[in-house]
């Protein structure tokens, strides 16, 4: 009896892990980022970075549709190569970091596009203001890695009207819309 | 005369003085005007890149004037007990806010290990980051410390003012003409 209930214990423990598997982003191994890239005067891309952040997904691939995820961004740690610029952008001007230290996205709703595409809808929130965004998602890989651990990797995009998050700079009509490309490859807990 | 007499300053000093007073207001007002500039403004790269090379040049033009002073007898000071004291102190603050500036600036623009241009002539090094958030931090200590030097510097030429209107007494002139040493003596 007690033998068989352990086992059930165990069967239990084993199906709902392989239900949907809790993930933790790797920043600490920094196999993870979070870029941006915005037009210079329609001339050129530039593109940054935010060095700190963290985020969470839940992932079944026979499930898809079922995965959540949510990442929280240190805005201060935007990092453009430019001392003088980062300054600018961590400034009133840009994303006043002071007064709005965090970021986040909070998935509400997942699409699977077949494959391993997926369309991710949720909150994302900068600058104070909350808006409703979809990052179009593709996932990269997923499997043992060599070190013991089981890893899933996704990669996504989207973007975002600065204005619509109350950010009101004038950079010129080619540089409203900021691109954002996640690249979060998430280690099984 | 060139050299400073226990009467009254030098030609040189004055010229120093003035120099840098005329140089550090500009500064000020420049650095003001430029952060508020429209990305489209014709001179959003040219003020913040006349704004640097004035600055850095002017870094050499007090080292000069410091070490002028240095070697320098200092015009006996006029006024009271609490004056005198008061405007000694008031002197080397006047120092160390613009050599604050001087530092903070520098470390803000070279915190990505990128030099400063002075006038496409030649590029002072970055010396690295020194610290976190480096750029973030120097921005304040460079805004904030200008305008205590403003502060700073606006009761220097009241007092002055004073020394001249109210006192009668040469403080002023002295920093303005050398001819005064003759008439005195």
């Amino acid at each position: 009896m007690r033998k068989s209930l352990l086992a059930f214990g165990l069967l239990a423990l084993l199906s709902s892990n392989a239900f949907a598997a809790n993930y933790v982003v790797d920043t600490s191994g920094a196999h993870a980022s979070i870029n941006f890239k915005i037009q210079h005067l329609g001339y050129s891309w530039i593109t940054g970075r935010f060095n700190t952040f963290d985020g969470k997904f839940s992932y079944d691939p026979a499930k898809p549709e079922a995965a959540t995820i949510n990442v929280n961004i240190d805005t201060q740690s935007v990092d453009s190569n430019h001392a003088e610029r980062d300054k600018h952008l961590r400034s009133e001007d840009f994303l006043y970091v002071k007064k709005y230290p965090n970021a986040k996205f909070v998935s509400t709703k997942v699409e699977s596009l077949g494959g391993e595409r997926l369309k991710i809808f949720g909150d994302f929130s900068l600058h104070g203001i909350t808006k409703p965004i979809i990052i179009m998602a593709e996932k990269i890989g997923e499997g043992k890695d060599p070190w013991g651990g089981y890893r899933a990797g996704f990669s996504g995009t989207t973007r975002i009207a600065m204005a619509d998050y109350g950010i009101m700079t004038n950079l010129g009509p080619a540089s409203t819309h900021v691109e954002l490309m996640l690249n979060l490859e998430g280690v099984q807990q | 005369m060139l050299k400073n007499s226990t009467l009254s300053y030098g030609w040189l000093s004055i010229v120093f003085h003035w120099v840098s007073a005329i140089i550090v207001i500009g500064m000020f007002a420049l650095g003001w005007w430029m952060v508020d500039l429209n990305y489209y403004s014709p001179w959003y790269t040219d003020a913040p890149h006349y704004h640097k090379s004035v600055g850095l040049l002017l870094v050499a033009l007090m080292l000069v004037r410091l070490t002028w002073n240095l070697s320098q007898k200092r015009p006996t000071p006029l006024g009271t007990k609490w004056e005198i004291k008061a405007a000694k102190l008031a002197h080397l603050l006047l120092y160390l806010l613009v050599f604050s500036l001087f530092i903070s600036g520098y470390l803000i623009s070279t915190a990505d290990e990128r030099g400063i241009t002075i006038f496409n002539w030649f590029t002072l090094g970055s010396l690295g980051r020194f610290f976190a958030e480096q750029e973030d931090i120097a921005g304040m200590v460079h805004e904030y410390v200008a305008y205590v030097l403003m502060g700073l510097a606006s009761l220097h030429g009241l007092a002055a003012l004073k020394h001249h209107f109210i006192n009668n007494d040469n403080t002023l002139v002295r920093m303005l003409t050398i001819k005064q040493q003759k008439e005195q003596q």
